[in-house]
């Protein structure tokens, strides 16, 4: 009885489908990578040589339908299974990429540098509703040309857990994964059980840029994961109407499968995306508007009729604090999400349109989070009867009854979400006993236990040599003599 | 100690946490057999389980079921112990006699139930006299059985004042501090039982026998 969240019916989207094809001829996918274009020519593509813009045949995307894997698994350190792309499986990772952190004392957003993505990375190391990291936030303190492998790298030396992760440009994606195959002995064992997925960007409307489809060649040769995000905004950079920015998404998503199986047939690639809205009054892409949310399960629901794994940004807000917006739009969101059965949800911790990161957010939303994994896992029937087993000879009509049977303490666990303690179900004397904090206040109180409990990993020495020589020689060619020095 | 009768104890620690009356009942008797002193078995063996569970409920570890469980284990056991006890006239030293009761006017009583298993299981004696219960029947019992702390729980704020009201006639009859009062209930704050001149309050169960144990000079 798992409850599923679905908003199209198969009627729409077989017509989605069916016009997404349409829009891959006409007006065509602008393909500006080289390599690219000279795969698809070779299969009989027409090109503009001018505008770049090619025509898609349905033929050849079914083509690559076909041979694109329908689930894969990332590995933590250890090479367990630990994150299951495919079938209605939900995950969740902390967002990527943001270029602030709030400081949850002074609550400016601060550059972020690198003690601050070791903060989030220890912090959500620890939390169990976090089933991969992400590359949280940039270091400003390392040079541009390494900030993208800089957040790999410390990735590495501060989680076990899988990594979700981008690269910046066609060099970089290279190098990282070469970071990757470098720390797992070898190209093929990094291939084997990958640690982390990359996520690649189309450009809307309807663009593989230079940059993205380079990414998405690279990763599929090397046999690294990749994650389509295509970010249509309705209204603006897509249709306004929902259908018509899932249709522009389609074709995105179609196209880059297409380009990534060309390079290689079977590597494996994720139907993902940041769809959002785009707000006709602030010209703002909201991330916790409640049509994001929508478009997302929308494009999920079409990903599914193709047995594709499927990826979202949900659990994230718009608002510069970690307040009552912030709790209320990363907590439905996430239930969206969760509740369309979508594989890897990135967005937990972010605030300010995806700009800036919160580690007292990631603990909240860990809650939310539970809540929404909580749902999902549905009303079970766990005994023969449904309730007359309970009335035994030992009921007394009396209120607490049933706490005192065996059974209630064999299955309150499992019928209950226990949440941690920045859930406030104290009584008010004790609430304020113990400081009458809100919720922001008790997460900063849960992220400071965090940092205090946290261990780095033990790695194997020669493994991190490798890793640390390799990062400072990029390091050292990017102009720098050092890395940032690293705590434990 | 042999080491059979440490396992022993070992086992009666964890049948309490494990929250399981048949296994502690068994292991009771089993004590009996042997010839082990019965307060033996009570402190060293259930009764360390009812500590550690009670401190991992305080630590956030534990929760209600599993705290009523093993009180309810406790319970069991215990009643397998006491005709022992008396008949080697040692009976275990009682930590007090308790009344508890919630007040007139009201019939919540799931926390109040919970304060008494938690309180027989550390050693107290409990008269519980339910729900709705009127000051002068509290008081009554207490004075009947030679109670030395009235235990009194209110879940409305419209009830609340009974617990007032029946402190205030303890002090006119000058029945403090013969009787101690603590009082209890989701609306009651340390204020409240400041104001009214109760003894001590506490949030939950545990802090409830720890309450106690302080009031009788047993902590």
């Amino acid at each position: 009885m798992r409850p599923k969240l679905t908003l199209l019916s198969d009627e729409i989207i077989a017509r989605i489908l069916a016009e997404a094809y349409e829009l891959l001829l006409k007006p065509g996918i602008k393909v500006q990578n080289e390599e690219a274009r000279d795969m698809l020519r070779r299969e009989g593509v027409v090109i503009d040589p001018e505008t770049h813009v090619a025509q898609i045949p349905a033929s050849l995307v079914q083509r690559a339908l076909e041979s694109v894997p329908r689930e894969f698994y990332l590995y933590d350190y250890h090479g367990n299974p630990a994150v299951h792309y495919g079938g209605d499986s939900v995950h969740f990772d902390p967002g990527s990429s943001g270029i602030t952190m709030l400081n949850p004392d002074t609550l400016e957003h601060d550059t972020t540098e690198t003690e601050h993505l070791i903060r989030l990375l220890k912090v959500a190391e620890q939390i169990p509703q976090y089933d991969a990291q992400s590359t949280a936030v940039i270091c400003h303190d390392v040079p541009k040309e390494i900030q993208d492998s800089y957040r790999l790298y410390l990735a590495l030396l501060y989680s076990k857990k899988p990594i979700v992760t981008g690269a910046f440009t066609n060099k970089t994606v290279q190098e990282m994964i070469d970071m990757l195959a470098l720390f797992a002995g070898s190209p093929e064992a990094a291939r084997e059980k990958p640690r982390a997925i990359f996520d690649v960007c189309p450009a809307p409307p309807l663009i593989w840029s230079n940059f993205g489809a380079g990414n998405l060649i690279q990763l599929a040769r090397a046999g690294i994961p990749a994650e389509i995000v295509s970010v249509p905004l309705a209204g603006a950079a897509a249709p306004v109407t929902m259908l018509g920015t899932v249709t522009q998404h389609t074709a995105e998503c179609l196209a880059g499968i297409t380009i990534h199986q060309l390079a290689h047939p079977g590597s494996p690639i994720v139907w993902g995306g940041a769809a959002a809205i785009f707000d006709m009054k602030k010209g703002a892409t909201p991330m916790g508007a409640i049509e994001t949310a929508m478009l997302d399960c929308s494009y999920a629901q079409v990903a599914k009729t193709l047995g594709m794994p499927t990826h979202t940004y949900l659990g994230a807000t718009d608002s510069k604090l970690v307040d009552a917006q912030a709790g209320l739009e990363s907590g439905i969101s996430a239930m969206v999400g969760a509740l369309s059965g979508i594989n890897m949800i990135s967005g937990s911790g972010m605030l300010d349109f995806l700009a800036c990161h919160s580690a007292e957010k990631l603990v909240i939303d860990a809650e939310g989070i539970a809540m929404a994994k909580r749902m999902i896992g549905g009303v079970k029937q766990h005994t023969d009867t449904l309730a007359t087993g309970f009335y035994d000879d030992k009921i007394n009509f009396k209120g607490g009854d049933f706490l005192k049977q065996k059974i209630t303490m064999q299955l309150f666990r499992e019928e209950q979400h226990l949440p941690g303690d920045v859930i406030d179900r104290s009584s008010t004397r004790a609430w304020k006993e113990a400081g009458s904090l809100d919720a922001f206040g008790r997460a900063k109180l849960r992220v400071k236990e965090l940092l205090a409990s946290y261990r780095r990993p033990e790695l194997d020495s020669d493994q991190t040599a490798r890793l640390h020589s390799y990062m400072l020689d990029l390091a050292q060619k990017a102009g720098v003599e050092e890395l940032p020095r690293l705590e434990d | 100690m042999s080491e059979e009768i440490e396992k022993l104890f070992k086992d009666m620690a964890q049948s309490i946490i494990d929250g399981d009356s048949d296994i502690s009942v068994e292991l009771a008797q089993k004590s009996i057999e042997m010839g082990i002193p019965p307060l033996d078995a009570i402190t060293k063996g259930f009764v360390v389980g009812v500590n550690y569970i009670g401190d991992q409920f305080g630590a956030g570890e534990a929760f209600l079921p599993e705290l009523v469980m093993a009180g309810e284990a406790m319970k069991a056991a215990v009643a397998v112990l006491e005709p022992e006890l008396i008949k080697l006239g040692e009976a275990r030293e009682i930590m007090g006699r308790v009344v508890l009761a919630t007040v007139e006017g009201d019939i919540h009583e799931i926390g109040k139930t919970l304060v008494g298993t938690m309180l027989s299981a550390s050693g107290f004696e409990v008269t519980d006299l339910g729900v709705d219960q009127s000051a002068d029947k509290i008081i009554g019992k207490a004075l009947e059985i030679n109670a030395n702390l009235i235990g009194l729980s209110a879940l409305l704020t419209t009830t609340m004042v009974r617990q007032r009201e029946l402190i205030e006639e303890l002090d006119k009859e000058n029945l403090r501090p013969r009787i101690q009062v603590m009082v209890g209930g989701a609306p009651i704050t340390r204020d409240w039982a400041t104001k009214i001149k109760a003894d001590g309050t506490s949030e939950d169960a545990v802090g409830a026998v720890a309450l106690a144990k302080q009031l009788v000079g047993k902590s």
